[in-house]
């Protein structure tokens, strides 16, 4: 379960938002909207601890963020807008590479997972290409085969459907369903509609 | 499914951090090879612009390789966080479950890997140009190979706290540069000593004494530059 009470986020000497509070349980996703600037891309860099609130607290299971530290890291999984996907790798690499980084244990990760993810996402054909000679959608494709591969119950993710195509949104609002099904929890932002089947929060950042 | 244990499950990491960045460094050769011909180049530069004085020449070789090892150093300093930073990846990593600080040793020893030890081992080769007799060439590799991960690892705090900042290659200079002081006279002096009958072992001792100090301090004091960096 995360919750964040009366979190205030400064920029500059901007209040971008203050007392900002919500409780996420298991199996429900955070919508998180807002116009451009509003501080959605900032509240989402401090659910993941990459940045400290100006006031207010995160609290995972009871306990704030910053005391679990790795602990809660081996909980979250964060994707942004920079999809780390390394332009001299090839997809496989990239995959399995940023898995490893992550904390994902090595044998789990081994190729045959990989080349699964990366062909559920629709990567069939370019799993040996490397990133440099992938479209951005594809790139951001690579980016998202860590949802896959690293089994982490809280999704953090900013603005996923840049770049994708249809199918690929499908596709994707699936992989969010069936992790929402299992018990996940997502936060996310995005300025389209995302067809969920399962519960979805909102909240409005103004 | 064999579990493993926490130690081992960290040197895997450690190791995979590791192939990575070697892996790269091969997609991306010029990078590498920079640094190494300019350390090659400003060594031979020295008996062409000074003459064949051998006299001369084996009195500034160790001074020579020595301040040429660190220009080169530092000249591959910026690209050690720069491009993961670009492209998000410093970000996942400071998210990993692994410890930062792990992720971050293993980037300095590939980063010694791709530097340090070539220069290393190109050092002898450089040093017949200043007829530095065998015995000196095998204290200056000696002392290279101490004094270079000395070089990653102060190099990695400074490249830590300049990350992201405009105009970071020469701010990382002007905060590297001091530290690398003791270890350009240790370094040099061991092949001084050696020359002049004193015994390198004193100087060799002090410059390990460096490289304790810096492995203990070092990836601690990236990894907290590096948070800092990314908020």
């Amino acid at each position: 379960m995360l919750e964040a009470s009366n979190l205030e986020c400064m920029r500059g000497d901007k209040t971008l938002f203050r007392g900002l509070s919500f409780r996420l349980d298991a199996g429900v996703c955070l919508m998180v909207q807002g116009a451009n600037g509003s501080g959605k891309t900032s509240l989402l860099r401090m659910l993941c601890g990459l940045s400290s609130p100006a006031g207010g607290e995160i609290r995972w299971n009871g306990a704030p963020i910053r005391k679990l530290a790795e602990d809660y890291r081996g909980e979250l999984l964060y994707c942004g807008h920079a999809g780390a996907v390394k332009d001299e790798l090839t997809a496989l690499e990239n995959a399995r590479i940023s898995a490893t980084l992550a904390g994902a244990p090595a044998n789990e990760v081994d190729d045959a997972a990989a080349l699964r993810a990366l062909r559920q996402l629709g990567l069939k054909g370019r799993e040996h290409l490397p990133a440099r000679a992938l479209s951005a959608g594809q790139k951001r494709r690579v980016a998202l085969t860590r949802l896959l591969l690293e089994k982490r119950r809280l999704w953090v993710l900013d603005e996923p459907l840049t770049a994708l195509d249809k199918a690929a949104v499908t596709n994707l609002c699936g992989l969010i369903d069936a992790h929402l099904a299992e018990g996940g929890m997502a936060v996310l932002t995005s300025h389209q509609d995302l067809p969920l089947a399962g519960r979805v929060d909102h909240l409005r950042l103004d | 499914m064999a579990t493993t244990s926490p130690v081992a499950s960290l040197t895997a990491t450690l190791a995979a951090v590791i192939r990575r960045d070697l892996l790269l460094a091969m997609r991306r050769k010029s990078d590498v090879l920079t640094s190494l011909f300019f350390f090659v180049i400003v060594v031979s530069l020295f008996p062409l612009g000074i003459g064949p004085e051998m006299a001369t020449l084996r009195l500034i070789a160790p001074g020579v390789l020595w301040v040429a090892a660190l220009l080169a150093t530092m000249l591959s300093l910026p690209r050690l966080f720069a491009m993961d930073h670009a492209d998000g990846t410093l970000e996942q990593m400071a998210l990993s479950a692994v410890p930062l600080g792990v992720l971050v040793t293993g980037k300095i020893i590939a980063h010694w890997l791709l530097s340090g030890l070539p220069l290393a081992l190109l050092a002898p080769v450089l040093g017949v140009q200043f007829d530095l007799p065998a015995g000196a060439l095998a204290v200056l590799v000696a002392a290279l190979l101490i004094g270079t991960p000395v070089l990653s690892l102060i190099g990695a705090v400074g490249a830590g706290l300049t990350l992201g900042v405009r105009g970071g290659g020469v701010l990382v200079s002007l905060l590297v540069l001091p530290l690398y002081v003791p270890v350009l006279i240790f370094g040099a002096g061991a092949v001084e000593a050696h020359i002049s009958g004193l015994g390198a072992a004193a100087h060799l001792s002090l410059l390990a004494a460096c490289f304790a100090l810096a492995v203990f301090f070092a990836p601690w004091a990236t990894t907290v530059a590096l948070r800092i960096a990314l908020e």
